[in-house]
């Protein structure tokens, strides 16, 4: 199926990649990153150039192999370059999400014991300095954006562009070092530390090797057939695999361009200029993507909404069939035609994916309206599902054989088995080393046959060979009544609707189901504007009897729907509430990749689950709430508790 | 500028480690009416350079028609005003802009239909050399000015954290960043000295924590001296370096914040005496 070329003997570690690029590919762009309203780019001549002069000044100042360096800041094309002058000194670069507190950020910098690192701008060394006493191993902070560092003390701190001038200055001297350094580096040395955002638990260090990213690097970009002509956009967290795998393993494997968005705000206009050839967005992105097409269509001409419904309702039906090569009328692909001239291509542009021709989603189940749409508009949007411990991909979709409800087939060279319990267990060249510094968890994770425990439950589905992943292995429970309890399957049909942001089902061991729900404030603020509904808040919001008149009427459609499920018919909503602020990393009550933690909110919400289980109709609390800056406050609300019509179990046909 | 203009009093650093250099401007005796009305009653004050310098005060206090004297659009009826050592003679504003000195308004005077980028633009006005037949032919000289300017305004974006905005009509921003996109415009031309006349005003407290930080990092990046009227006491307090205290046209108080905060005449005329 795919052309696999082995590894040459020379290409086994990612500087050496470096090297290769600069050479074969010199003049052609690496990098490029908005700043001062105008793209700048880097070729791969220059990259090298920037990456080897920091690399040296790093040794300079006394980095040792085996060190690890935190990497803390927004996707900026210095910080790649600082990983990969981290690994050309022999240490192990170890991003972190930049919008983390600073006490996450304390843990994971205490556990690595990182000497070095490498800050983007004023606001993460602040973070760095406050959590500084309690780090032992912390020794040298460097800094890229200069502003507002002019008066700090420079005694351990220094500015990007100096560590780099005194690198190029001491090149004669350090240059030996550096390369005696390179030479020690194989397929085996490390390439990277990865925390995972820790939805169980504190988070652990994913130790993965030049090895595991060259590998899945190589087969993933013989999959896709990605080149030197593609290019990204990076702005995922530079902490999470999936960026470091675009943005560095398939960036380096194939030569292919990396741009880096001028600003977090700027993503979308950013996405627009660039058009990139390759896009990863979680579910999220594309749902909120599609909302504001939405909005925005309400707010057209009705000429313009008339042309749009007209045209989308004919790329529902062809739309699909064209990019999978199935057969469509004649007829058909003439008016698909006019309809990409005056809808689909302006549309495309608009979002920015004129020029996509793979994109994929993974990480949380995507809704098939929301996937059939992009597929419609000719957007090779697809599924993958992977991990960090996998390098990412553990099954992934091909071309012509793409599906909402699945996540597709193995990888190439990976292995898949399905445990007893029904959780998916995989076997590759990209399995992690190690969680660091916890044997532990790695045994139990990874067996001594190299086998690792994915943590969901799956099926494969006959026929098709495609696998399907139902919720979280230790998720999925027993209702008091025996039959299945599956909180996600229902969450996810839920929250399909877009009016609805997040769900969180209660009823494992229980008689009955309940929710939490929290409303978009997109999509139900515009509706609340056009209904003139008067609100002043989210919660006020929240609280309005329409709106939880609308959110029942959901609930009940999905309980219908459950009714028919042989397996899944006990997790209808019995009662829900909408909840008076939505859920929040920086509460805690979800991880930074925006996945609800089930423990914490159990505590948290105690009271709240409770009424919900009782026959309350109403309940009072106060929750305590974390402000960006790091204070603490917290709300108090009086909810509305309602109860949700079930319908009955249909009796099967005879 | 000479140096010799400035050496009125010594320079000294604060304990933060920014250095306040000498007296830039100076108002002696400044008494400004409007008819009977006394808007400003006999005030002197100086500014120095490099310095946050509030104006406080109630409502009413003539605040604002104190900024209006500095910036050329009030003459005062007596008193002087010196601007580097020299004093200065009865000036238009557009006048008084092109010796370095910019300004920002309490109700914000954007030009609505136009984008940020355009309407941080006109702040450089007062350093485009080019003439209006250069500029309609555009290319060669004007168009390398343009350029110039251009690049400016997005060191100025960049700085105020921007960019996402940079395309959007003004109408359409929320007030908070309405007043950012003016202080860059005051920012574009480069001032010596910045007036700001409530920067904060119908701000909440995330918006005023921004522009606090923003005020601070202008002061500290380009040494831009800087003279403010403000409301919120625990902004003035925090930020500035030294506050003049104005009460119904009179200045009622002059120094460090730790100052004023102890003065019983401006607690008397904040909280109220009780008279007996």
């Amino acid at each position: 199926m795919t052309t696999l070329i082995a590894p040459t003997g020379g290409l086994d570690t990612v500087p050496k990649l470096l090297a290769r690029n600069a050479i074969k590919y010199r003049d052609k762009p690496a990098y490029r990153e908005k700043e001062f309203g105008i793209w700048q780019s880097w070729s791969w001549a220059e990259v090298e150039d920037e990456v080897k002069a920091l690399a040296l000044g790093l040794l300079a100042l006394g980095l040792n192999a085996g060190d690890h360096v935190a990497i803390i800041g927004r996707n900026r094309p210095a910080l790649y370059w600082s990983m990969v002058a981290a690994q050309m000194v022999g240490a192990v670069p170890v991003p972190l999400y930049q919008d983390a507190v600073a006490e996450e950020m304390a843990y994971v910098l205490d556990h690595c014991g990182a000497r070095f690192v490498i800050a983007e701008d004023q606001e993460q060394v602040d973070k760095v300095l406050e959590i500084q006493e309690k780090l032992t191993g912390l020794e040298q902070i460097i800094y890229y954006d200069t502003r507002g560092m002019r008066k700090y003390d420079h005694t351990a701190l220094h500015a990007y562009k100096d560590v780099q001038a005194e690198g190029r200055a001491a090149h004669e001297r350090l240059e030996p070092e550096l390369a005696q350094r390179l030479q020690g580096q194989d397929y085996d040395t490390i390439c990277v530390m990865l925390y995972t955002s820790g939805t169980t638990g504190r988070p652990k260090g994913v130790v993965l090797s030049n090895r595991n990213i060259i590998e899945a690097s190589r087969t993933s970009s013989g999959f896709d057939n990605l080149n030197v002509g593609d290019s990204v956009l990076a702005y995922l967290p530079m902490a999470w695999v999936g960026d470091f795998i675009f943005s560095v393993g398939q960036c380096y494997w194939t030569g292919f361009c990396v741009a880096c968005p001028e600003s977090p705000e700027t993503m979308q206009s950013d996405l627009k200029e660039i058009g990139p050839s390759y896009f990863f967005a979680p579910p999220r992105f594309f749902e909120s993507l599609l909302t504001t097409v939405m909005i925005r269509m309400e707010d057209a001409s009705k000429g313009k909404q008339r042309m749009f419904k007209y045209f989308m309702a004919l790329a529902k039906d062809v739309g699909g069939k064209l990019l999978d090569g199935k057969p469509v009328s004649t007829m058909d692909r003439l008016k698909y035609r006019l309809g990409e001239f005056l809808v689909y291509g302006p549309l495309k542009n608009q979002l920015g994916m004129t020029r996509v021709r793979i994109g994929y989603t993974a990480g949380e189940a995507i809704g098939p309206e929301i996937f059939d749409f992009y597929r419609s508009l000719g957007i090779n949007l697809k599924q993958l599902y992977g991990q960090t411990e996998a390098s990412v991909y553990v099954t992934v979709q091909p071309d012509g054989e793409v599906r909402a409800d699945t996540v597709g087939v193995p990888a190439p060279g990976v292995e898949i088995r399905i445990g007893d319990n029904g959780e998916v267990y995989y076997r590759s060249a990209s399995t992690f080393v190690e969680y660091y510094k916890n044997p532990k968890s790695t045994a139990e994770t990874k067996d001594a046959d190299g086998w690792v425990a994915t943590g969901d439950a799956g099926y494969f589905e006959e026929g098709t060979g495609h696998l399907k992943i139902i919720d979280r292995a230790k998720d999925v429970g027993k209702m008091a009544d025996g039959s299945l309890f599956a909180p996600k399957y229902v969450e996810n049909k839920l929250k399909f609707y877009p009016n609805i942001l997040e769900v969180v089902l209660f009823g494992a061991n229980s008689d009955k189901c309940v929710a939490f729900i929290n409303i978009d404030l997109a999509a139900v603020g515009n509706w609340a504007e056009r209904n003139n509904v008067g609100y002043a808040s989210y919660q006020e919001l929240a609280g309005h009897q329409k709106v939880l008149d609308m959110v029942q009427s959901h609930v009940e459609e999905v309980n219908a729907g459950l009714a028919n499920d042989p397996t899944l018919y006990g997790c209808q909503v019995h009662r829900f509430l909408i909840l008076h602020k939505e859920l929040d990393p920086d509460d805690g009550e979800m991880t930074r990749t925006r996945k609800v933690r089930r423990r914490i909110i159990d505590e948290k919400y105690h009271d709240l689950i409770e009424a919900l289980n009782s026959g309350a109709h109403e309940i009072s609390t106060k929750t305590e709430v974390m402000y960006e800056d790091g204070r603490k406050g917290s709300i108090s609300a009086t909810l509305e508790i309602r109860d949700a019509q079930v319908f009955a179990r249909e009796a099967k046909a005879a | 500028m000479s140096l010799d203009s400035l050496d009125i009093t010594e320079s000294y650093t604060t304990p933060d480690g920014r250095t306040i250099g000498g007296v830039v401007m100076e108002m002696k005796n400044i008494t400004l009416r409007f008819g009977g009305v006394v808007a400003i009653k006999d005030i002197s004050f100086d500014i120095r350079e490099g310095e946050i310098r509030a104006i406080i005060g109630p409502n009413g206090a003539g605040k604002s028609s104190m900024l209006n004297v500095i910036n050329g659009f009030y003459h005062p009826q007596e008193g002087e005003i010196w601007f580097h050592g020299k004093k200065r003679a009865p000036m238009k504003p557009y006048q008084v802009a092109h010796q370095g000195i910019a300004r920002t308004f309490q109700n914000i005077a954007l030009f609505n239909g136009m984008t940020t980028l355009d309407n941080i633009m006109t702040g450089r006005m007062t350093h485009v050399k080019s003439n209006m037949l250069m500029q309609a032919i555009w290319k060669g000289p004007a168009e390398r000015e343009e350029n110039e300017h251009r690049e400016v305004v997005e060191k100025i974006i960049d700085f105020l954290e921007i960019q996402a905005i940079r395309k959007t009509p003004v109408g359409r921003l929320p007030y908070g960043l309405q007043k950012r996109v003016e202080l860059g415009r005051a920012l574009a031309a480069e001032p010596k000295l910045l007036l700001l006349d409530e920067p904060m005003a119908g701000m909440n407290v995330e918006e005023k924590e921004d522009m606090s930080r923003f005020i601070l990092d202008v002061n500290d990046e380009f040494g831009t001296t800087i003279a403010l009227i403000e409301h919120d006491m625990g902004v003035v307090m925090d930020i500035s370096d030294r506050v003049v205290v104005m009460d119904y046209g009179r200045k009622i108080g002059d120094g460090t914040p730790d100052e004023i905060r102890n003065n019983q005449e401006v607690i008397d005329a904040y909280l109220g005496v009780a008279h007996d």
